[in-house]
């Protein structure tokens, strides 16, 4: 009896531990969740009149609606530009910086740095380069004769501008995570296979990469997770524009919602990303998290 | 002996770098130059934006007209409680919450878990349209409370804590409690303590990411009295409103000079942290 009203004692003592983060987590996660996905069913009442229920209207106006087909394609280009790009080179600068080299300290800071500007300055600083007439990039193609592109004014580049601008502002973080685990393989391994004469090459496609397998799906995760999350710098560069061929999901949704007023667009809008997210959320949690178990 | 050792032997003694290192040492030129010229186009007069002339004149006073243009002295105020508020809000709010999750027998313990694990997918500025009704019905658009308060119950900290906490050994919990500790003092005098790296590299992570963030603090500010730097930076630079880029380079170091100049001096706590909090 005396354990038993114990037991109840501590289940009390833990639930009143846990009620301030259950109460914020509810208004400021599940709460908009779950009203997001109830508002994308209905259509917004006009001057005054109550909200109206319309079933998967919404939807099949988003299925039908042009510029969202183009921001999801946006999207989608967006994060196969800026992920495979960002994680090769957070590999490759973790190899270098893990090696030998001269200056390493030096060198490994200025890969990192980005990291911790916020991407309005990143975007800010980046904007000086694209600039279309005094921008740096033009001025040093004009030293040497080459017409100026029109880095973000261009329908066909501006996204790939972006995309520059974001492999920047990113290899560096992901390069963090390369660099310990580089610095957990044991020696012994690089000293076997020296002595079998194994060739650097094979030694990396065999021995390092399979072991770096859990931190490049780690890495993966964030990458995909921020390419949906991250649109920060859109505000700065482009807007969206030109003709919404710099727009991406999440500042399509910010548009709708605050500068369309359409609220229930919107939330049809953020219903998709939260799929998005979900999919990656299964991923992370059904196959990295039963994967590095072995570690 | 293969001939790779010999030749490194003599490339060694003769100081000629490898391939490795000048492509090394290239990439972080490319990677560090952005925020070179930041520095180059904020000190001096417009006219050498893209004249690189050692012997240009070097001048404060693209500093001194962003100062003048834009209230940064409001924007650094309000940046400065955001990112306090937050951090010492979310220490305690996720010291109580990994607290219990560690250590507490909470029926469907969890399924709670991976509850507040969902936190980690759906952000804040993910549900922005919603976030804002809720912060409007509150009372809380254009409060700096309001920018902080979703943060708060961060489910990153509440999962760090709770494997922080349950890597301390019992024996000294109850050691404490022999000595007449309540569960409070217990938390206070045994886990805490015991943390501190994990606070450390959680706070560090939190401070960076709040004095950075810019998309939830747009939707829910609209005035000079609640802004922080990043949103006051980002309307003060739009490229419509025709500020000269001398004052906008300007301004923008003085956005990200606290948190540059912290990083720089404290290179490896911040790497450590970022490591510490993303290996989940």
């Amino acid at each position: 009896m005396v354990i038993q009203s114990d037991t109840r004692r501590m289940q009390v003592y833990g639930a009143l531990l846990l009620l301030p983060a259950a109460v914020l987590l509810a208004t400021f996660a599940y709460l908009p969740t779950v009203a997001t996905v109830i508002n994308s069913l209905f259509l917004p009442g006009f001057g005054g009149a109550p909200a109206q229920f319309v079933g998967l209207e919404n939807y099949a106006l988003l299925f039908e609606d042009a510029t969202f087909w183009k921001v999801a394609r946006n999207n989608l280009i967006y994060a196969l530009g800026t992920i495979p790009t960002s994680m090769a080179l957070a590999l490759g600068m973790a190899l270098f910086v893990n090696g030998r080299l001269p200056g390493r300290s030096f060198v490994r800071m200025a890969y990192f740095t980005p990291t911790v500007l916020p991407m309005i300055a990143a975007a800010n600083i980046w904007m000086f380069f694209y600039a279309p007439q005094i921008g740096l990039f033009n001025t040093l193609l004009g030293a040497f004769g080459i017409p100026g592109v029109n880095w973000l004014g261009d329908p066909g580049v501006a996204l790939y501008s972006v995309i520059a601008m974001a492999v920047w502002k990113e290899a560096g973080f992901f390069m963090i995570f390369y660099l310990a685990a580089l610095q957990s393989i044991p020696p012994e391994l690089k000293e076997a296979s020296d002595l079998e004469g194994t060739s650097r090459w094979s030694f990396f496609r065999r021995v390092t990469f399979p072991l770096l397998m859990p931190t490049t799906l780690f890495v993966l995760i964030n990458a995909l997770i921020n390419a949906v999350r991250v649109i920060d710098h859109l505000f700065i560069l482009t807007k969206g524009g030109p003709n919404n061929a710099t727009n991406l999901l999440l500042y399509y949704v910010y548009e709708n919602a605050f500068s369309f007023f359409d609220r229930t667009y919107a939330a049809t809008i953020t219903v998709v990303i939260l799929v998005v997210l979900a999919a990656v959320a299964t991923i992370k949690f059904a196959v990295l998290d039963r994967r590095t178990h072995y570690q | 002996m293969t001939t790779v050792a010999l030749s490194s032997i003599r490339r060694q003694r003769l100081r000629v770098p490898s391939l490795e290192t000048v492509a090394a040492w290239l990439l972080g030129i490319v990677w560090v130059f952005p925020l070179l010229y930041a520095l180059w186009a904020a000190f001096h007069p417009t006219e050498f934006m893209v004249r690189f002339d050692l012997l240009a004149p070097l001048t404060l006073s693209n500093f001194a007209d962003a100062w003048a243009q834009a209230p940064f002295a409001r924007y650094y105020l309000n940046t400065f409680a955001l990112v306090t508020g937050i951090v010492i809000a979310q220490f305690v709010v996720c010291t109580l919450a990994g607290f219990a999750f560690a250590r507490f027998p909470i029926p469907g313990k969890n399924v709670l878990f991976m509850l507040v694990l969902i936190q980690l997918f759906v952000f804040p500025e993910v549900l922005i349209v919603e976030n804002y009704r809720i912060a409007s019905s509150l009372g809380l658009v254009d409060t700096i409370t309001g920018i902080g308060l979703p943060y708060v119950a961060s489910a990153l900290g509440i999962f760090l804590l709770r494997q922080t906490f349950k890597t301390i050994p019992r024996e000294l919990e109850d050691a404490a409690r022999i000595e007449g500790c309540g569960w409070m003092a217990v938390l206070l005098k045994v886990y805490v303590p015991l943390a501190k790296p994990t606070y450390l590299a959680y706070g560090l992570v939190s401070i960076s990411h709040h004095w950075n963030n810019f998309l939830w603090p747009l939707v829910v500010t609209n005035s000079v009295e609640s802004r922080p730097l990043t949103v006051g930076l980002g309307i003060f630079s739009a490229p419509e409103t025709g500020v000269n880029w001398a004052t906008v380079s300007a301004a923008t170091l003085l956005s990200i000079a606290p948190l540059l100049v912290a990083f720089l001096l404290f290179q490896r706590q911040f790497v450590q942290s970022f490591l510490r909090a993303g290996i989940r």
